[in-house]
């Protein structure tokens, strides 16, 4: 076990690097330069930005400067919020982003998978048409269609809730939803199918031949058979929600990292790009090796080795 | 009639799917004694696992339906339970053993988890009981270091081994019919001959009946008290083992036997096969289900589903050819001969006019 997890360590560490290296020059390769949009700057002055944030020295150099920064877990100065250090960002913006997605992860999870095992009991009931239909319009209609309904509806028109911004719990509720509602309807689909894979397996006309109660052979038997092949996917999930969602955080006003990551690349912030990639890799890397494990917990078969 | 353990009859279970209605099971009767063997015999897709399936009630319903017929536990009539009810027996009183032992065990469970819950399940007992109970019976069936044995995970065992605990696991609450379904056919030979003596020896033991499912002869030979041919839904002769091998009176019982390979007989001939291939259950024939592959179909096979005829005593078979107006035909090589005509000193030729009435 010490040896599987060293050796994904350094996997993981060369993923990093090879990463940073990557996004590192592809950044740089792009045309143009992140002072070109500001107007009204004259050529000295401009000089002066590029000298003062070392971008007139050579590629190479920089490239050294970025990762000895890097290794000291510094991401620089942002180009374009003057006074903005990328960790600063992080560090302000990373939290909401998390919370809005965990809540709504805490919610979406167990919801979609309960769902999902009723549909599948209930198969060819009302209920599970029902369900059915519920997660194909859930999966299909777009989150901006489905945020701007519920803002209509809780805040216009029933004023339970605040339209947007960020202030307290009361705030969070809507985003959460907006994001959930999606991720319910999909896990409601995938559970019922592979939650209907599972019942025709042998091993559950085992349990009910030992005489176990429907309830029992779900419980003991299905869920955690029926949920293996989602695992993988969790990991992905989990990052994606975590580092917040862009179209959500906008029309909440959510004042998460969302934002920082598409403007950062439109207006070629090359520190706030980089530090945000490379930070996403980092998460993207550890959220997998944690799901990494949980699968061997769930599914003694692919459980690693010593 | 009510002294048998378990009696059987005129069951028929069909499906409801999209195509229509399939007849898997077309009237099957028969009785299980205390103590005793019974095995059904049969091509795949004869209806004899949904069968024994429908005694257990683990068939889904829908698809399938029990369209008539009784099934009678101890004078108790099984198919007016509900899935309820059938909880106390299944497990308890019935036990059945499946064919692959691989996908019958629960692959993210360990083995002793698995046992204890049926154990838990019927018997009043504590948690420590219980897991005592498992490593005892695991070691009852033969597996070495019990105490291992419970805290592995299937996957980690070989075929023959998993078979074993899927015995154990049967035998948790001494059930007084144990159910298995082709329960060697995924083993290999050795192994084969291991699992059935283990399971005679356990039903010696412990005085359970088997009705044992299976396609192989040998297996038969084994084990069996007595034997049903089953073809296509329907139980097409019964009798003792000794009176089917011996003298088989259905033409499908000796294609059966006849494609048994027999290591005296001359090694150069081909292996006998009973041309083409069973009837389309969506819509069984008229007549005989037999009579389209059978060498010896007369006229009336193809109008008339024969009745049962008394070729001895316990013995029946479902064939025109059994009718005293019927031309005497010779069984192929290697197979008895009709018993009216070859075994002089039984109680033969009490062949009945068409009609006639079955047995008992």
């Amino acid at each position: 076990m010490r040896q599987y997890i060293l050796k994904r360590l350094v996997i993981s560490v060369i993923t990093i690097w090879l990463i940073a290296t990557c996004s590192f020059f592809l950044l740089h390769a792009l045309p143009g330069n992140p002072f070109a949009t500001q107007k009204m700057m004259s050529p000295e002055m401009l000089n002066k930005m590029m000298s003062y944030y070392g971008l007139d020295r050579p590629l190479m150099e920089q490239y050294i400067t970025f990762m000895k920064n890097l290794l000291h877990g510094d991401f620089g100065y942002s180009l374009k919020y003057v006074g903005k250090s990328v960790n600063g960002v992080i560090a302000q913006t990373f939290p909401v982003s998390a919370q809005l997605g965990l809540q709504s992860y805490l919610l979406s999870f167990p919801v979609g998978i309960c769902l999902g095992i009723v549909a599948a009991r209930k198969r060819g009931r009302a209920i599970d048409y029902s369900l059915v239909a519920f997660s194909v319009l859930g999966v299909s209609v777009p989150v901006f269609i489905l945020a701007s309904l519920l803002q209509y509806v809780f805040a216009i028109r029933l004023k339970w809730l605040p339209v947007a911004q960020w202030k307290s719990f009361a705030y969070t509720i809507l985003p959460t939803l907006t994001l959930a509602i999606g991720s319910i309807a999909g896990k409601t689909r995938t559970m019922r199918t592979l939650m209907l894979e599972v019942i025709t397996e042998d091993y559950v006309k085992t349990a009910k031949a030992k005489g176990l109660s429907g309830l029992q052979i779900v419980w003991n038997h299905q869920i955690r058979n029926a949920i293996i092949p989602m695992i993988p996917s969790l990991g992905m999930e989990i990052v994606s929600i975590l580092m917040g969602s862009f179209v959500v955080e906008q029309i909440y006003a959510v004042p998460g990292i969302g934002a920082y990551f598409v403007s950062s690349v439109q207006s070629l912030d090359y520190t706030m790009t980089l530090g945000l990639t490379v930070f996403f890799g980092v998460f993207v890397i550890t959220a997998n090796f944690i799901i990494d494990l949980i699968y061997g917990l769930i599914d003694p078969r692919i459980r690693v080795v010593k | 009639m009510e002294e048998h353990l378990l009696t059987v009859r005129n069951l028929r279970v069909s499906f409801d799917t999209y195509a229509g209605e399939v007849q898997a099971v077309r009237g099957v009767s028969f009785y299980l004694d205390e103590g005793e063997t019974l095995a059904i015999v049969g091509e795949s897709g004869c209806g004899k696992s949904v069968t024994i399936q429908t005694i257990m009630k683990l068939l889904p319903t829908p698809p399938s339906r029990i369209k008539e017929g009784s099934i009678c536990y101890q004078g108790k009539e099984l198919t007016a339970l509900s899935d309820k009810e059938m909880e106390e027996y299944r497990g308890k009183e019935f036990s059945m053993i499946f064919q692959d032992s691989m996908t019958s065990l629960n692959p993210t469970m360990r083995v002793g988890k698995q046992m204890i819950e049926g154990i838990l399940r019927h018997q009043k007992i504590s948690r420590g009981e219980a897991k005592k109970r498992a490593v005892e019976l695991l070691g009852k069936v033969g597996l070495p270091n019990p105490e291992l044995v419970y805290r592995r995970y299937p996957h980690t065992m070989s075929g023959g081994q998993r078979q074993r605990v899927m015995i154990a696991m049967a035998m948790a609450c001494n059930p007084k019919i144990l159910f298995a379904d082709e329960p060697t056919t995924a083993l290999d030979v050795t192994m084969q001959a291991q699992i059935l003596d283990l399971m005679n020896q356990l039903k010696k033991e412990l005085g359970t009946s088997i009705l044992l499912i299976t396609h192989d002869l040998g297996v038969v030979a084994k084990m069996a008290d007595r034997i049903a041919v089953m073809y296509a839904g329907k139980v097409v002769e019964y009798g003792d083992a000794r009176q089917i091998f011996y003298n088989p009176c259905h033409p499908y019982t000796w294609g059966l036997l006849g494609a048994m390979p027999n290591l005296i007989q001359d090694v150069k001939s081909e292996l006998y096969a009973i041309p083409g291939t069973p009837p389309d259950l969506y819509a069984p024939p008229e007549g005989c289900a037999f009579a389209a592959r059978c060498p010896y179909a007369m006229g009336a096979c193809l109008k008339l589903d024969p009745e049962e005829y008394v070729c001895s005593d316990g013995h029946v078979s479902r064939c025109w050819l059994m009718d005293e107006r019927a031309e005497e035909v010779t069984p192929p090589d290697g197979v008895p001969t009709l018993p009216r005509k070859s075994v002089p000193g039984k109680p033969s030729g009490n062949t009945l006019p068409e009609g006639g009435t079955a047995h008992e």
